[in-house]
């Protein structure tokens, strides 16, 4: 197979950026997507340019390194899947592909396709955690019982990957699907009731401190991101920070 | 060649923890905020040690070359992580767990190590619940715990497929609490590129900045490698593209020994190779072999038939089926250990039997099971003669219930339905069981360097069975390093700040950089890719699941010519100070190009077969592996020399078993 590629290039956060068109060939339909930027790459070390950088490493679609924009969608075309899982048969031969970061404010492009996605962290450490010492007399993993229909919500908000998906597809970039995963994981196990309130204050602040976006429930993201995160998450996250900004001092 | 001492404690097996624990000393709180502490790797074991010793109050630096550390390769183990909790009442025990994975090893992991780890296990889940992690729960509102891999307890705690991610997670958020409160620092995008040793101690890192590509120096009084395998030495590996053995190869240049480097363990169902552009492998999770029966053609004629795209494999009648595992090992047929199955596969596949284009490849079928499922279920509603329409129907919804998530991504990867035709799967490799060598401490052997997780050697032996690699990088880094880390830096009080302006920081900053130089000045024209390809065939090909002295002496010579040509012909464009993925790449591959060496050589010297080490020439009639106990029953442990890997001086730890008889694995 043969493509036309239209690539997103910059230096680093200062450049301005350009798009730059190569051609591609020798593909193959069971090449993943990645492994096709890996084709162009060494194409580009033989030719004296410069190779596309970009984030990447599990290449199984759970790390959430990856994160390019492929033809106006977040990890391209195809439903449930990260970059690294969108194979090449999903295009057809001769196909123009335009491959662009992923773009918010809060998500400062550091080079080409690569952005920093820090503030995901840093939203994590303003209280995306229950408070507990590594200890080897905690209570036994069985001595409190979660309905198994919590044990099951908490876990499927909890399988976010953390990619961005959902910020780069936002018109607003906001980090609602994101930041409520984490807020609805806790809320919904008994281990997280103890700093309820003050997790969702503190997470929801960090998040517009970030310069992510509101939420206007276009619910684009839950239809881009990879792991299938409900935007009931957001909708629980509002009524924990509803709940909590009425009744804490 | 000498003999290492691992400092195990005195005493019977289960009081040696207690004990050694009982006897540690104790840094007051006030000087454990004058000691300084880095992490390298944010995996389980990093994660867990950093958070766990920040929270003692040392001051922790941690080190990831993710761009968060929340995405070390941990996350993308699926199975499960076992403990002896003995929530089944199905016969658990401390003892059982330790001696199921003494057995697994192939009895050549240190008895004293591996009874820790099952004494600490039940905590990990105690302390992963108390974190918030969502553990499997059945609908008493109990945790939920499945088999795996050959062993007769249910002791597996699983998180449906993803409990990597879930604990990794879970490590995560209680290292982002740390971060929160200033007692981590951490460095994302950084890379460790040389150990510092000051005076016979490790006492800091260089480590490059990956965005703006500068040198940085960091001190500490404890140096903790938590750095994973060095898989991807085989170019082609379940492992992630980062997955490096820098860290560790670095510290062997400084004085740690690396013990059974050539114990790999290659995982028997994994998807096949497709092309030559394919960057990695990607697995297919042990527990499908609970239902899957694997197979190839009996005749020749009908596997080229199939491999030249003229016969679909549903096509072939039953009688002309090679149920392989089945007919070789009828008491444990399909579920036998990793090593066992993926060795069957290559011995069909070389014999002429493989199923896809490349021949590299054997049928995973569920059709069985489909039938079986789908008549039970039949059965149940009440469904009298059902057709085998419905009854497959009915089965396809069951299994789909089990392994839905698996057969999905086989889907994705492949364009095959899975339900309709049989998954075709080939062994990979997919963890190192050798790794840095360390003692009952944990620590190698440079003074003040620790070693946890997947990077230190003394848990698994020759084989690591399911569910038990997620198990000791929480144990090592929540429960052992805390203790036995602050152990060695109670002599540190007085020590202070250690400077980063001393003569041995320097000397490590410019051997990096001439390296890093050299490479970006070199005039070659070939991409580093090429020639990691070309070491991964080396590796696969001679030092993978079949191993002979003559192979392996020629993959000694190839490597080190691979090595000369690498670093004559080798193309790495770019600058020094900026972000340059093909420089950090160049340096990775060069530390494989030197490790290949050495796993040949530890393998050629280990003339015995035991767990995923299997010598062609130590085999029996029936090709079953030859342990040699009364010659072999000790750790290899490499020291570099000569500033050649080739020339490592092999010491000897002698495995003493005191508490598990040492017999032949069997499982026909």
């Amino acid at each position: 197979m043969k493509f036309t590629l239209n690539v997103w290039r910059q230096n680093g956060p200062q450049d301005k950026g350009r798009m730059e068109t190569y051609q591609v060939d020798q593909v193959s339909d069971d090449m993943s997507f990645l492994e096709m930027i890996d084709v162009l790459n060494e194409q580009l070390i033989g030719q004296g340019v410069d190779p596309v950088v970009f984030d990447h490493d599990c290449r199984e679609g759970i790390c959430g390194m990856c994160s390019m924009f492929i033809n106006g969608e977040a990890h391209g075309p195809g439903r449930g899947v990260t970059t690294c899982q969108l194979h090449m048969r999903e295009f057809k031969d001769g196909d123009e592909i335009t491959i662009e970061p992923f773009r918010a404010k809060a998500f400062p492009v550091i080079k080409d396709l690569m952005v920093d996605r820090s503030a995901f962290d840093r939203i994590i450490q303003a209280g995306g955690y229950v408070s507990v010492n590594t200890s080897g007399n905690l209570p036994d993993a069985n001595a409190t019982l979660i309905e198994k229909p919590h044990a099951d919500a908490a876990f499927d908000a909890a399988t976010c990957i953390g990619c961005g998906a959902c910020v780069a597809t936002c018109k607003n970039a906001s980090a609602m699907l994101f930041t409520s995963a984490k807020v609805s994981q806790f809320a919904l196990l008994p281990q997280g009731q103890v700093e309820a309130k003050e997790r969702v204050l503190h997470m929801v602040n960090q998040m517009d401190l970030e310069g992510f976006g509101n939420c206007t429930n276009t619910g684009a993201c839950e239809v881009e991101c990879p792991k299938g995160i409900s935007i009931e998450n957001i909708a629980r996250m509002n009524r924990e920070f509803l709940s909590a900004s009425i009744t804490s001092k | 060649m000498s003999t290492l001492d691992a400092h195990i404690p005195e005493g019977p097996i289960a009081e040696k923890w207690t004990k050694h624990k009982a006897k540690i000393p104790l840094v007051s709180p006030a000087n454990k905020r004058q000691i300084d502490v880095i992490v390298v790797g944010t995996g389980l074991a990093g994660s867990s040690a950093a958070a766990s010793l920040a929270e003692l109050g040392y001051n922790v630096k941690a080190f990831c070359f993710q761009d968060s550390p929340r995405r070390a390769h941990s996350i993308a183990a699926q199975g499960g992580i076992n403990a002896s909790k003995n929530y089944q009442n199905d016969g658990d025990s401390t003892f059982r767990l330790f001696y199921d994975t003494i057995k697994g090893g192939d009895y050549r992991s240190r008895e004293a190590n591996v009874h820790r780890l099952a004494e600490v296990s039940a905590s990990i889940i105690d302390q992963c619940v108390a974190q918030g992690v969502p553990f499997a729960r059945d609908y008493g509102g109990q945790l939920d715990n499945r088999s795996f891999g050959g062993v007769q307890v249910s002791r597996t705690f699983y998180a449906k497929g993803q409990t990597g991610q879930q604990l990794l997670l879970g490590a995560y958020s209680a290292l982002s609490r740390q971060v929160a409160k200033g007692r981590v620092q951490m460095y994302a995008r950084h890379e460790m590129v040389e150990l510092v040793v000051v005076d016979g101690k490790a006492r800091g890192i260089i480590a490059r900045d990956l965005v703006s590509g500068e040198l940085e120096r960091h001190s500490a009084h404890a140096v903790l490698l938590c750095t994973g395998g060095y898989g991807n030495v085989f170019y082609l590996s379940t492992n992630a593209m980062g997955s490096n053995v820098t860290a560790a190869w670095k510290a062997h240049r400084k004085g740690a020994y690396i013990a059974n480097p050539c114990f790999t363990q290659i995982h028997p169902t994994c998807i096949p190779v497709s092309g030559t552009f394919q960057s990695k492998l990607t697995l297919m999770s042990e527990s499908l072999r609970n239902d899957g029966r694997i197979w190839v053609p009996k005749k020749k004629e009908d596997a080229e038939a199939i491999r030249a795209g003229k016969l679909q494999p549903v096509q072939l009648a039953e009688e002309d089926r090679d149920y392989y595992l089945e007919r070789r090992y009828p008491a444990f047929g399909n579920l036998v250990p990793r090593d066992v199955a993926s060795r069957a596969a290559k011995e069909r596949c070389d014999a002429g039997f493989g199923v896809n284009k490349t021949g590299e490849a054997v049928y995973l079928d569920f059709a069985s099971a489909i039938e079986r499922y789908g008549k039970e279920a039949a059965h149940v509603q009440g469904i009298h003669h059902p057709s085998d329409e419905k009854v497959r129907e009915l089965g396809e919804a069951i299994v789909e219930s089990k392994y839905g998530n698996l057969f999905q991504m086989y889907e994705k990867i492949t364009a095959q339905n899975p339900y309709k035709t049989p998954m075709m799967i080939y062994p990979a490799v997919h963890y190192t069981m050798g790794g840095v060598w360390v003692d009952y401490n944990l620590m190698t052997t440079v003074p003040g360097l620790f070693a946890l997780g997947e990077a230190n050697f003394s848990d698994h032996g020759a084989n690591r069975l399911g569910a038990s690699a997620l198990m000791q990088g929480l144990a090592d880094g929540y429960f052992v390093a805390p203790y036995t880390v602050g152990t060695y830096l109670a002599d540190d009080i007085r020590t202070g700040k250690i400077s980063t302006e001393l003569p041995e920081f320097a000397e490590a900053e410019t051997t990096a950089r001439q390296r890093m130089e050299g490479f970006l000045s070199n005039a070659g024209n070939t991409p580093v890719e090429v020639f990691h390809r070309e070491l991964g065939k080396i590796m696969w090909d001679q030092c993978g699941m079949a191993r002979n002295k003559e192979g392996l002496e020629k993959a000694i010579q190839d490597i080190r010519s691979l090595r000369e040509r690498f670093y004559k012909e080798v193309k790495v464009p770019g600058k020094m100070h900026e972000m340059n993925p093909e420089l950090d790449k160049a340096g990775r591959v060069a530390d494989f190009l030197e490790l290949g060496e050495l796993m040949c050589l530890d393998a050629l010297s280990r003339e015995e077969s035991c767990g995923g080490h299997f010598r062609e020439e130590y085999q029996s009639e029936e090709g079953e592996a030859v342990r040699r106990d009364d010659e072999f029953a000790y750790v290899s442990a490499w020291e570099f020399a000569d500033q050649d890997p080739g020339k490592a001086k092999l010491h000897k730890e002698q495995l003493v078993f005191e508490n598990v008889k040492l017999i032949t694995r069997s499982y026909k």
